[in-house]
């Protein structure tokens, strides 16, 4: 075959990714970078001159370096935390076999998905004012350091033991046997066998963790008092407080610096996983615990995930019954009328359900058939172009909510653009946070795919189309499930965004709880106990309905 | 039926193939071989149109297959470590090909259960492919690949990871299934064994060139190089140079060579079988080790000078380790090499 005909077929390939990437493309030009770089322009622009002084200013100034070293100083020591609470828990669950460990790994994953202003009620329920820990021993964290780290592990520990822990149960353990029988100890070949190939995974979980801390907003917004702030929370404060729109655009931009880096770093650590590992059936490598050092860990294990994280679950749901008058549905009854909430709301809180579920249900659709299109050009690892999109699509995650928020209000308010009033405009900026999710579920499962099967089905006749569905389709079926969960979870916990486009007759669940806990008296606390608890039950189905289709080679979250 | 002119392959650097020529006659069975990194799974993936051919053309049934994607080529290839889709049955595989050339599903049913029955599956339709043992997975791949009926029927490797006796049995099988059948094969391998079994001619290959070509017989008899005589296992090599009198000169002294070879320098094969153990031989040697090879002893010797020599000796009779036996060469087992 002579050049220029394999030339043209060669185009053929980049011509197809290039088709797949386009709507992706598109969606994340106008619905992200666009109303992002509206934002931090009209921050930075008076009189139609950029007034590039301000960052500057803002940069240098000492409130600024306050900010930026707690958000830095917390997102670390989350990050260490998280770690040395969660990676015994990863091993746990990779190596050891027990009974309710399926139902016990959703309970883990439920925070995660929560969203994050009921993990702040939650841990508001357990350490704040009249909170089980003031009750029993007059003991409050609610204004501390230390009530954001905990809430950052309750949040973050699915994180590590999925990440790390799905990797740890599909390493070979004949790989550790056979350095034992060539003379290592069992410590030593552990250290030289097992944590050399665990080593990206823990750095790409312990980078996703400093990621998601980084950026903790709800969280921070709730459980940091007046004295912590977040670059996220700063922003917001400056956003829609003081209305400083140019402090604002100059803090963004310094957190997409740091967050760009971060997902740099990220995506080389994952990189170098995908590409050396030689993995078996997870199903295999688990066992029942034996000896007591085992039993003990196993243990230790399940108290810290009942502490850390079933403890402020249960709280919230003791709480939102703990009415004035005895235990009782009194805050649940409250929900379901609009008059005596003092003004908040302009209809009964307990629609909020129905807004949240039908917008987190058309954000869904937008993010599967976004990222499901992204994840199809992707699949195939090669030029700088894929890996700078692959960068491109982790980016919201990193990207200040607020920002993108009130982005939507002042970019997408002219024609032929206007969707100020369209309901559209919540799925929009919430698909922006599922995309992310979709994109890493499908991609190691895509890449798995053998290639020589496609290759196969092509000598036996069928055309690529018929290939990709009768191959492909059916083993990536189920991580499409999955990742559709999982974009349902995340478009439902939104809250960053959602808090500035939604309209005040349209609350989603989130938006109501930060409402109700927003006002004073203890009806409207109990009640953000109770809507919390009835979100909570929302994401725990959809969790545990996806534990049920979940495949052990399903992605990292 | 297949013919390719002058494909080369080049992966960076690397050729793969360099201007291969081959030809595969209606209802033959040649045999690639070579070892491993020679070219000959490339070969297979140029004519199946997985892989672009850098220069040269793939002609099927006369026709130039440039631009011609691997879906419309009408050939069939079964994959070294079958590629079988692990979310189908047994049926569901084989039926694959036939479904995706729209046979009917009642019709592809017929064909696929008459295929189980030919590949002795008679049945299985309904296992997971997860479920079947080394062998059975080699049927049904075997299965799926016959079922669209290719005009020609590519094998990478087909006995590559079976046990010994298995691969003896499918051997059998595979040339009498494919005499009844009427089918094209083109099959790779890196064991002499399986091709000569297989083949009615082999194509030897190194470095992505075309070493030489013949039946087994030929091969075998006459390997064309140095490079051929050691693959096939023939370790009695050495330099020589022939003066007239139907001798070489090598370092193991005098060495008949055939009638009408040319005068001047060459290679000389001797095999195992034509280097005699006599009292009167013209070559001392010291017996170094004896391998039992079931019908026969093979005994390395020692020479004075020169590279070691393979005898084939009787059971009995062998000489021991250490002893010291003279040799003579047998004009009938020597090959002169180019």
């Amino acid at each position: 075959m002579s050049r220029p005909a394999r030339e043209s077929e060669g185009n053929r390939g980049t011509a197809v990714r290039l088709g797949l990437m386009a709507l992706p493309l598109a969606f994340f030009g106008v619905f992200f970078a666009y109303p992002v770089a509206a934002i931090v322009s009209r921050g930075l622009k008076a009189d139609g001159h950029w007034q590039f002084g301000r960052i500057g200013e803002v940069v240098t100034d000492p409130a600024t370096a306050h900010v930026l070293w707690f958000t830095i100083w917390q997102a670390a020591a989350s990050t260490a935390l998280t770690l040395a609470l969660a990676l015994p828990g990863a091993y746990v669950f990779a190596r050891y076999d027990f009974p309710g460990k399926s139902l016990l790994r959703a309970v883990v994953t439920v925070p995660f998905v929560l969203p994050t202003v009921v993990a702040g009620s939650a841990f508001l329920a357990l350490l704040g004012r009249g909170g089980l820990l003031d009750e029993l021993w007059g003991v409050r964290l609610d204004t501390t350091v230390w009530a954001i780290l905990l809430a950052h592990v309750f949040f973050n520990y699915a994180v590590v033991v999925r990440t790390v822990g799905g990797l740890w149960a599909q390493l070979d353990p004949r790989q550790e046997e056979a350095a034992r029988v060539l003379g290592a100890g069992r410590f030593a070949a552990w250290r030289r066998v097992t944590l050399p190939a665990l080593a990206p995974a823990v750095a790409a979980a312990a980078l996703m963790v400093f990621l998601f801390t980084f950026t903790s907003f709800g969280t921070v917004q709730i459980l940091g008092g007046p004295r912590y702030a977040t670059l996220e929370v700063e922003i917001y404060q400056q956003t829609a407080e003081l209305l400083d729109l140019p402090t604002a655009a100059v803090l963004t931009l310094v957190q997409f610096a740091a967050v760009a880096v971060l997902l740099l770093v990220h995506a080389r650590t994952v990189r170098r996983r995908e590409a050396t590992l030689r993995l078996v059936d997870a199903r295999r490598t688990a066992r029942r615990p034996r000896g007591a050092a085992q039993w003990t860990l196993l243990a230790a294990v399940l108290a810290a995930v009942v502490l850390l994280i079933l403890l402020p679950l249960v709280v919230l749901v003791l709480r939102s019954f703990d009415g004035p008058d005895g235990y009782g549905t009194v805050f649940y009854r409250a929900l379901a009328s609009a008059g005596d909430n003092g003004g908040t709301f302009v209809v009964a809180p307990l629609e909020a359900i129905g807004n949240s579920v039908s917008y987190a249900l058309a954000a869904t659709a937008i993010a599967v058939v976004v990222g499901g299109l992204a994840a199809a050009a992707l699949t195939r690892r090669e030029g700088v172009l894929v890996r700078g999109f692959d960068a491109l699509l982790m980016l919201p995650l990193g990207t200040s909510a607020v920002t993108v928020g009130f982005g939507f209000l002042i970019a997408l308010d002219e024609p032929p653009l206007d969707l100020r009033t369209s309901w559209i405009l919540v799925p929009l900026a919430q698909a922006l946070v599922g995309v992310p999710f979709v994109v890493r579920t499908m991609l190691p499962v895509l890449r798995a795919v053998d290639p020589r099967l496609r290759e196969a089905a092509a000598v036996l006749g069928a055309s690529p189309l018929r290939a990709w569905r009768e191959v492909d389709l059916p083993m990536v079926g189920r991580a499409l499930a999955v990742s559709a969960g999982f974009a349902f979870a995340v478009s439902l916990g939104e809250f960053g965004a959602t808090v500035f486009i939604a309209r005040p007759d349209r609350p989603t669940l989130p938006v109501a709880v930060a409402r109700l806990l927003g006002r004073p008296g203890e009806l409207n606390y109990g009640q953000a106990m109770a809507l919390s608890t009835v979100l909570m039950l929302v994401c725990a189905v959809a969790l545990l309905v996806l534990e049920r289709v979940r495949t052990d080679r399903t992605g990292e979250f | 039926m297949l013919s390719l002119r002058g494909v080369t392959v080049r992966f960076g650097d690397r050729t793969a193939l360099d201007a291969v020529d081959l030809d595969v006659a209606e209802h033959e069975t040649v045999c690639v071989l070579g070892p491993s990194g020679s070219g000959k799974s490339t070969l297979l993936r140029v004519v199946a149109g997985l892989q672009r051919a850098d220069a040269g053309r793939v002609l099927l049934a006369g026709e130039d297959q440039r631009g011609v994607p691997a879906h419309r080529r009408g050939v069939g290839l079964m994959f070294q470590d079958h590629q079988l889709f692990p979310q189908r049955d047994v049926a569901g595989n084989v039926a694959f090909g036939l479904r995706a050339r729209g046979v009917g599903r009642a019709e592809a049913a017929r064909t696929v259960a008459g295929l189980l029955d030919l590949v002795g599956l008679p049945g299985a339709g309904r296992r997971a492919v997860a479920a079947l043992s080394g062998g059975e997975q080699q049927r049904v791949a075997l299965a799926r690949a016959l079922a669209p009926s290719p005009r020609l029927l590519m094998l990478d490797e087909p006995l590559g990871q079976l046990d010994r006796s298995l691969r003896e049995r499918l051997v059998v099988e595979l040339r009498s299934l494919f005499g009844r059948l009427g089918t094209t094969v083109l099959a790779v391998t890196h064991d002499q064994g399986e091709a000569f079994a297989l083949a009615d001619r082999v194509v030897i290959m190194r470095d992505g060139r075309v070493a030489q070509t013949g039946t087994p017989l030929e091969v075998w008899r006459r390997p064309a190089s140095e490079f051929v005589a050691r693959f096939l296992g023939f370790e009695n090599v050495v330099r020589g140079t022939v003066a007239g009198g139907g001798v070489a000169d090598t370092v193991w002294g005098k060495v008949p060579v055939p009638e009408g070879t040319g005068e001047g320098e060459c290679g000389v094969l001797v095999r195992p079988g034509g280097v005699r153990l006599v009292p009167d031989g013209a070559l001392e040697c010291r017996v170094v080790s004896r391998t039992f090879r079931g019908d026969h002893v093979a005994v390395r010797l020692r020479p004075g000078g020169g590279p070691e020599l393979e005898a084939s000796c009787a059971l009995a009779g062998a000489p021991e380790v250490g002893a010291s036996v003279r040799v003579a060469f047998a004009a009938e087992d020597v090959v002169v090499l180019p």
